[in-house]
């Protein structure tokens, strides 16, 4: 064998080479600059382009965001402060203003030494919808979520603890009619009734009972007028309430409009129409302006009880619609194998249709969930002091006249925060209900 | 609770809202406190300071009011209103008087069943341009491009102005005055036009105020004043005599300082009629005999309250030109208490 191979080859190597390090040009950052910035000449020149623009406008913005000034009075001050440090007429932002209202932009007139309440019920929030958002947390908290509605409303505004209470005794009197009610009177009348008595007891009975258990037991914190709320707060609690609100809402009339009962059908159609046709502002000038000719003088419909309402109407409209569309995007064999395994139609919708659908329009919801958050800085038209409103507010006083950019980019940056978690959360939510096989 | 009023509420409307107009200062003393409807924010005029107070010259209307019915200044709930929602706030007895530099009109006061009862500040437009154009009268102003904000009165008025003077100009539509501040510094515009306490102020914030001059044509008449509804002449007779006494207190030299010297008597009867150490003049108007004396010790008289929140020394720097006592070449002129 030896000797055929001599004679063969006149070199045989007879041992590895070394592993060599691969060509520049093909590794590392180069091999990914050559491959995605610079792999034609179209495709470097727009390169070129784009870093040339990103620099411009760094270059301008940079400085005069990170040489800011934190500490001062008043926007004549800051320029005090920068002619000091930087010389005449440099540019550089005035975050002071940041700084001086931070509470009014946070928390608006709310009184300063109950701050800890709308903090704890943002607390008590975040730990409410935790077993709602993630799996891997305990189902206790459930208990916490039942509780959160009222408890955060009773924190914010205060008043006597009974009020919530008589609030919640509602909807356990509806569930317990529900419960047991139906081995007594059949589901149907059950449901019916678990519907109207809360809705009764409500109108009737609540105000009374509240303020029975208030003269028995007066249990209270000081109460908070609406009107001393502003800021973030504000636009939290608009935006957060009618997230929550308008999800089951439109649920109820995306399945309403896909119902085969002509008033039920019929109804859902005409509120989703209605709503949706016309822009929220005027709904918040007809809950502002309009309600108020109805209203006898001095009744105090609280303003911000009818925004929350407007605004949650507006978005289940556009929800039913986002889940109509989910709805429609499930094969016709999925709800004609529920009615062969013998579902009722609510069996159906909720172990069968409803989780499919909802997937699906997981992008259109919380599109439509960010587009809500976003409209509540809409509430400025009527009056209502959310950040937006307090920017005007804070321009108004003699210190902080002329000051603009930098209030405008803290309330955008504040908004991008809570939207881009929610756009996180939403892809997060979609990666783990993936059940294709990629 | 709230559900079974709306409810309630809605069947008796139409009854109620015929009724009820005739007792705001019942209402008022009920509840406590006085709803004023002020703007969201205008500088001189009303804004809310660093700790949250209202504090201005339209505010200063609103705590005295608040003083003559209480005693109390801090007895106000300030309602901010928009240009939209401040008429309809009132209206709708959701605030029971405005104080919200608002411009008497034939057409507010007649057609929207609204009563002025006062002017608390005579304003009128005026244009801003930069010093280095080198204008120094409207008259020149042949051309040039104008910041305007739209559906205003002074919108209306540039166009009367330039078409009556035969010149053309070319309007820069812009929404609010702080779009306006930074449209004009950034040179989109030549002229900024709106009322001169507004130019003013807003001249006051620039780096550099002397680099642009407010010229001298005023070209129209913005009298701002407090207003109710209409029909209840005696919640109305408060608010105007409220006002008058803060001017006849700047005519009559009763200032913060002394009120309280002077309310024991004087020499001058009209004073002593004014402060309640003579005649019955608070109870003809359902108050303390003391409430002058109330609405003076506040922020003093309308002098005072003038240069603390718009005067010359403040960053405002207003000259008080029409809004000076008639004694001094001004408008303001109160009848007597008598």
């Amino acid at each position: 064998m030896s000797d055929t191979r001599a004679h063969s080859a006149s070199y045989v190597r007879e041992t590895m080479l070394p592993e060599a390090e691969p060509p520049v040009t093909q590794t590392g950052a180069i091999k990914w600059m050559r491959e995605n910035l610079f792999s034609s000449i179209t495709n470097a020149i727009l390169t070129l382009l784009s870093v040339y623009v990103i620099y411009y406008v760094l270059s301008h913005t940079l400085g005069w965001m990170l040489f800011g000034i934190w500490d001062a009075g008043s926007l004549s001050e800051c320029r005090e402060i920068r002619d000091e440090l930087y010389g005449e007429g440099a540019s550089v932002a005035c975050w002071a203003v940041l700084a001086d209202r931070w509470d009014q932009l946070m928390f608006g007139f709310y009184p300063q030494d109950l701050y800890w309440r709308p903090v704890l019920a943002l607390g008590i929030f975040f730990v409410a919808v935790a077993p709602i958002l993630f799996e891997n947390v305990s189902r206790k908290l459930f208990y916490v979520t039942a509780i959160a509605p009222f408890l955060c409303f009773w924190l914010i505004w205060g008043g006597s603890i009974w009020t919530p209470v008589a609030v919640a005794l509602g909807f356990v009197i509806g569930w317990a009619v529900f419960r047991f009610g139906s081995e007594i009177v059949g589901a149907l009348l059950a449901t019916i009734g678990a519907i109207l008595l809360p809705i009764l007891y409500w109108l009737l009975l609540a105000g009374t009972v509240g303020q029975g258990l208030h003269a028995i037991l007066p249990i209270g914190i000081e109460f908070v007028d609406s009107d001393s709320i502003g800021g973030f707060m504000l636009a939290i609690i608009i935006g957060v309430t009618s997230i929550i609100l308008s999800f089951p809402l439109g649920i109820v009339l995306a399945l309403g409009r896909q119902s085969d009962l002509f008033i039920i059908n019929k109804s859902c159609v005409f509120f989703i129409e209605v709503i949706r046709s016309v822009p929220l502002i005027v709904w918040l000038f007809t809950a502002s302006l309009l309600l108020n000719y109805f209203l006898p003088p001095g009744t105090n419909f609280d303003l911000l009880l009818r925004v929350i309402i407007m605004v949650t109407f507006f978005a289940s409209a556009y929800m039913a619609e986002v889940i109509r569309g989910g709805l429609a995007a499930l094969p016709r064999g999925q709800y004609e194998g529920a009615d062969s395994l013998g579902l009722n139609y609510w069996q159906s919708m909720q172990l069968i249709v409803l989780p499919q659908a909802l997937k699906i329009s997981i992008p259109g919801i919380v599109n439509t969930f960010i587009g809500i958050f976003k409209d509540t800085t809409l509430v400025v038209f009527v009056g209502l002091s959310d950040p937006i409103g307090f920017s005007n507010l804070i321009r108004a006083t003699t210190d902080w006249n002329g000051i603009y950019w930098e209030l405008f980019i803290f309330i955008g940056a504040c908004f991008f925060v809570c939207c881009f978690a929610m756009s996180k959360y939403s892809q997060f939510l979609e990666r783990k209900l993936r059940t294709d096989h990629r | 609770m709230k559900k079974s009023v709306l409810l309630g509420t809605l069947t008796i409307a139409g009854l109620v809202a015929a009724a009820g107009s005739a007792q705001t200062l019942d209402e008022v003393q009920a509840r406590g406190s006085l709803n004023c409807g002020v703007t969201t924010g205008l500088v001189g005029f009303a804004a809310p300071n660093a700790s949250g107070e209202w504090e201005g010259f339209d505010v200063g209307v609103c705590r005295a009011v608040a003083a003559a019915v209480f005693g109390d200044p801090s007895a106000v709930n300030f309602v901010p209103t928009t240009g939209q929602t401040r008429f309809t706030a009132l209206a709708s007895g959701e605030i029971d008087m405005l104080a919200r530099n608002t411009t008497w009109t034939f057409s507010r006061d007649v057609d929207l069943r609204f009563e002025f009862t006062g002017i608390n500040y005579y304003d009128g437009q005026g244009f801003m341009v930069p010093r280095e154009l080198g204008v120094s009268s409207a008259m020149e102003l042949d051309g040039a491009t104008v910041c305007i904000q739209t559906g205003t009165t002074t919108e209306l008025n540039l166009a009367d102005f330039f078409a009556s003077n035969n010149m053309s100009y070319e309007p820069v539509p812009i929404e609010t005055n702080a779009e306006a501040q930074q449209q004009y510094l950034a040179g989109a515009c030549d002229v900024y036009t709106t009322d001169a306490s507004g130019l003013a102020a807003t001249r006051a914030t620039f780096e550099d105020p002397s680099a642009h001059v407010v010229l001298p044509e005023i070209i129209s008449k913005e009298p701002l004043g407090p207003l109710v509804r209409h029909g209840d002449h005696e919640w109305g007779d408060i608010v105007r005599w409220t006002l008058n006494a803060l001017i006849a207190a700047e005519e009559l030299g009763i200032t913060s300082a002394n009120v309280s010297e002077l309310a024991a008597g004087t020499e001058n009867p009209e004073i002593n009629r004014l402060l309640g150490s003579e005649g019955e003049l608070g109870g003809m108007l359902g108050l303390s005999s003391d409430w002058a004396v109330n609405v003076i010790s506040v922020g003093g008289n309308y002098g005072e309250l003038f240069e603390a929140n718009i005067g010359e020394a403040t960053p405002i720097g207003l000259a008080r030109g029409l809004n000076a006592q008639w004694t001094d070449g001004g408008l303001l002129y109160s009848p007597p208490f008598r």
